[in-house]
């Protein structure tokens, strides 16, 4: 016999909406071993949690359960609340009848009945709970920040500068990511270089930071507090400890690649440091086009290097290292607008998409900071067009958020560099943020051209060669526009990297539909994910503004402080554990577990399973033939008696 | 009255039951036949439980766990999807008709899969009417 407290919420009007609570509190005093039935307006305020408590001291309460939201949203609250009042944690059952019953109906018959059956399944299963001691772990003070654009390395710098050591993994031969290829930022028109570039160079004399550029993460084991993690240092065919970056390797190359970092506007060498400024200063050899590895001789770098540093026979290694949490910051691409035909981007020399222009803009760039287009010559007439691919349904349909403000400054630059007319075809101009609506008014005053329509189409000038016209129709006029420019400017989508949803995969983040990282709830934890002790910071949670990635940044690192600055943490007590009595011996559970947790000991003839490598997914307890291995807390009993009492009603 | 079934849901942690309150947190509305039994993995679904379900009158079982290969842990779902796919067999072998057991991936980020599927696996279970081929009462009387 156990003694069951059942409390209701109802969440204001949530919950009490389309659920008659105080029915529901009713039936479930008559249900067995409920001694205390009771419903609250807010269950989990101080009042409510005040009364759960009060229960327990007062009725004995030794089952405690809780009809309210989700257990992914309250659960750890009402653990806690019942723990202080003298109660095993494990002994809290949450009945969901906010997000799946309360929200998804509006049928007040309806919910109260699939109120009632969830609570008797719960009943029936919180008879047979079993109080569960949570295991304590020993926590590894390091962090691990991936990806080292502006987010990675905010992050990576305020957890060092906290005293913690933190390995930056970067997967391209620089840090600074796509914040290194603007030339201004919006809405300061501050450069983008003088404010990042101590940054990196901060990073890379940091005593508490390890760089890792042109590095992948290729393995992630273990688990919060203790991550053990497998990186792949790439070839570089230059031996960074003799290097001096003398860059005299760079003159002499005679390969030639695409230089990535300009949008791949002009050539670069095959030996090469992406960009003057970059962080390391050191070379490496872009395989693909060193005239060594294509036709087997050349080696004009190796000749030049008085320092020996070249290093042909230079293979991947391996690193491992153990962290305690994980901050994953690995950015975003925009979209390839190419399939877009309409817009002619890749058709016609005069079409460039942003990045691109951000490229023309900057001094150290291809051209130097002049906008010269692809033909030698300066524009006349520039079009920006914005929402490419995204606010769009056949493509992304989120809004890229700083698409607005950067067309809005690029106009600025094109007005301040050139003396073309510049024409904004935009949808809204979405210009929230500090500073950014009044940089709209400035703009507006600087004479540039807005009209409200989305392109429809760019084509080739017939009456004039090598120009190109804009066609849309000006939604404020109701008039369509043909306009006549030299450069289109394409400001497409922002959307993950190619490879979010294998970076996913590798640390167990779920990713929405686009591949950007999900956080574990929107509004209150938008930098933890779903798996402990790994947060996400920057575009690759959503587009959004560098004051928005530095802020989230910085969170994150506070975030991960909160795990590796202790010294031991709880872990779930929810793992598999073997009753030797029943085990066959078959080894399923042996062959099945991804984590390696149970073995097999030959002298006893059983399997037995390792508590610290357990991640309770009970997998080994439903292969086991037998049903020696017990899921805690999901043991087959418990789910068994929770399906028949859902059955019931 | 119309008919009413009784739908068990079996639900992962990481993917379906998100998924599933992600549909309430965007208020998509949908039947309220089902009753969502949450567990940490898909792979922990033992086939007894879906047996039991039937046995106690269930006209539906939906399960739904993570995409194969977006399983939060590497390969459970893996596992599940034959095991489940083995179950799915036993069941039509044992008489149950094919519709009423259903296996589905819907990760956390597809609210709107979950409600859709739910709405059209409740019209499936309405359509094929109440279960009677597993249920104890009547395999007591067959005895």
């Amino acid at each position: 016999m156990s003694r069951i407290g059942v409390f209701v919420c109802h969440c204001g009007l949530n919950i009490a909406k389309t659920i008659r609570v105080s029915e529901l509190a009713e039936f479930a005093s008559t249900l067995p071993d409920v001694v205390v039935a009771r419903d609250y307006r807010f269950m989990c305020s101080t009042p409510g949690q005040e009364m759960i408590a009060n229960d327990i001291k007062e009725h004995r309460l030794d089952r405690v359960i809780v009809t309210a939201c989700s257990p992914l949203m309250h659960e750890h609250t009402f653990r806690k609340v019942i723990e202080k009042a003298g109660l095993n944690q494990y002994l809290l059952t949450i009945v969901n009848i906010r997000e799946q019953v309360s929200w998804v109906t509006s049928d007040i018959e309806e919910g109260t009945a699939k109120a009632k059956a969830l609570l008797n399944g719960a009943v029936y299963r919180a008879r047979l709970l079993s109080p569960l001691s949570s295991r304590v772990i020993d926590v590894n003070s390091d962090v691990m920040v991936v990806g080292g654009g502006i987010a990675g390395i905010q992050a990576a710098l305020e957890l060092a500068n906290t005293g913690k050591k933190v390995y930056l993994v970067e997967k391209n031969s620089t840090i600074g990511g796509h914040m290194a290829q603007f030339d201004k930022t919006f809405p300061t028109l501050d450069c983008s270089a003088c404010i990042l570039t101590p940054k990196m160079d901060a990073v890379l004399q940091h005593p508490n930071i390890t760089l890792m550029t042109y590095c992948e993460v290729s393995e992630v084991k273990g688990f919060v507090g203790n991550f053990d993690i497998k990186i792949r240092q790439k070839a570089r065919y230059v031996n960074h400890d003799r290097c001096n970056a003398c860059l005299a390797c760079t003159e002499k190359c005679p390969g030639k690649g695409i230089a990535e970092w300009d949008e791949g506007l002009v050539k670069r060498k095959a030996i090469h440091i992406p960009f003057p400024q970059a962080v390391p200063q050191k070379p490496v050899i872009d395989r693909e086009h060193c005239t060594f590895f294509l036709k087997g001789k050349c080696r004009l770098c190796e000749k030049v290097c008085e320092h020996k540093a070249i290093d042909f026979e230079q293979e991947d290694t391996f690193t491992e290292i153990k962290v305690g949490a994980v901050i994953v910051a690995t950015g975003y691409n925009l979209m390839d607008t190419k399939p877009l035909v309409q817009y002619g981007y890749g058709k016609y020399p005069g079409v460039y998409s942003a990045l691109e222009v951000e490229r023309l803009f900057n001094s150290a760039g291809p051209t130097a900071g002049k906008v010269t287009m692809r033909d030698g010559k300066e524009p006349q007439a520039i079009a920006i067009l914005h929402c490419i691919g995204s606010r769009d349904k056949n493509n992304y349909e989120h809004c890229s958020r700083v698409c607005c403000m950067y067309s809005l400054k690029f106009a600025h630059l094109f007005k301040e560099k050139t003396s073309a007319d510049v024409y904004q075809f935009y949808i809204d101009i979405r210009a929230a943020g500090k500073g950014y609506e009044e940089f709209y008014n400035r703009i507006i005053e600087e004479d540039v051209k807005f009209i409200r329509g989305k392109v429809a189409r760019v084509a080739e000038s017939s009456d004039e060669p090598g120009r190109l016209i804009v066609e849309a129709e000006d939604t404020i006029t109701g008039k369509f526009v043909k306009l006549p420019v030299d450069m289109v400017v394409l400001s497409p989508a922002m959307i993950p990297r190619e490879d979010s949803k294998d970076i996913g995969r590798l640390f167990n983040l779920s990713t929405d539909k686009y591949g950007f990282f999900m956080e574990r709830h929107p509004k209150l934890a938008p930098l933890a994910t779903m798996s402990e002790g790994i947060f996400i910071a920057g575009v690759c949670q959503s587009p959004k503004d560098i004051p928005d990635t530095v802020a989230q940044a910085n969170g994150a690192a506070a975030e991960a402080l909160t795990i590796v600055s202790r010294e031991k943490m709880e872990l779930e007590a929810t793992t598999a554990m073997v009753n030797p009595a029943s085990c066959c011996g078959c080894q399923n559970c042996v062959r099945v577990c991804p984590y390696g947790a149970p073995s097999f000991n030959y002298e006893k003839g059983v399997s037995e399973i390792n508590e610290a490598l357990c991640k309770g997914c009970g997998l080994c307890a439903s292969v086991c033939p037998t049903s020696a291995i017990i899921a805690r807390h999901f043991t087959n009993e418990q789910v068994l008696a929770e399906i028949e009492g859902l059955m019931e009603f | 009255m119309s008919f009413e079934p009784k739908i068990l849901g079996i639900a992962c942690n990481w993917c379906t039951y998100t998924g599933a309150d992600l549909a309430g947190t965007t208020r998509l509305h949908y039947p309220q036949n089902l009753r969502v039994v949450r567990v940490m993995c898909s792979s922990r679904i033992n086939p007894s439980f879906i047996f039991r379900a039937f046995q106690l009158g269930a006209d539906g079982v939906l399960v739904g766990g993570c995409h194969p290969g977006d399983c939060h842990y590497n390969t459970g779902n893996l596992y599940a999807r034959r095991r489940l796919a083995v179950t799915k067999k036993i069941l039509e072998f044992a008489g149950l008709e094919p519709g009423r057991f259903r296996v589905e991936w819907i990760s956390a980020s597809e609210g709107n899969k979950f409600a859709e599927v739910v709405q059209e696996f409740t019209a499936q279970i309405k359509e094929l009417g109440p279960q009677q081929k597993l249920k104890i009462e009547q395999l007591q009387e067959k005895a």
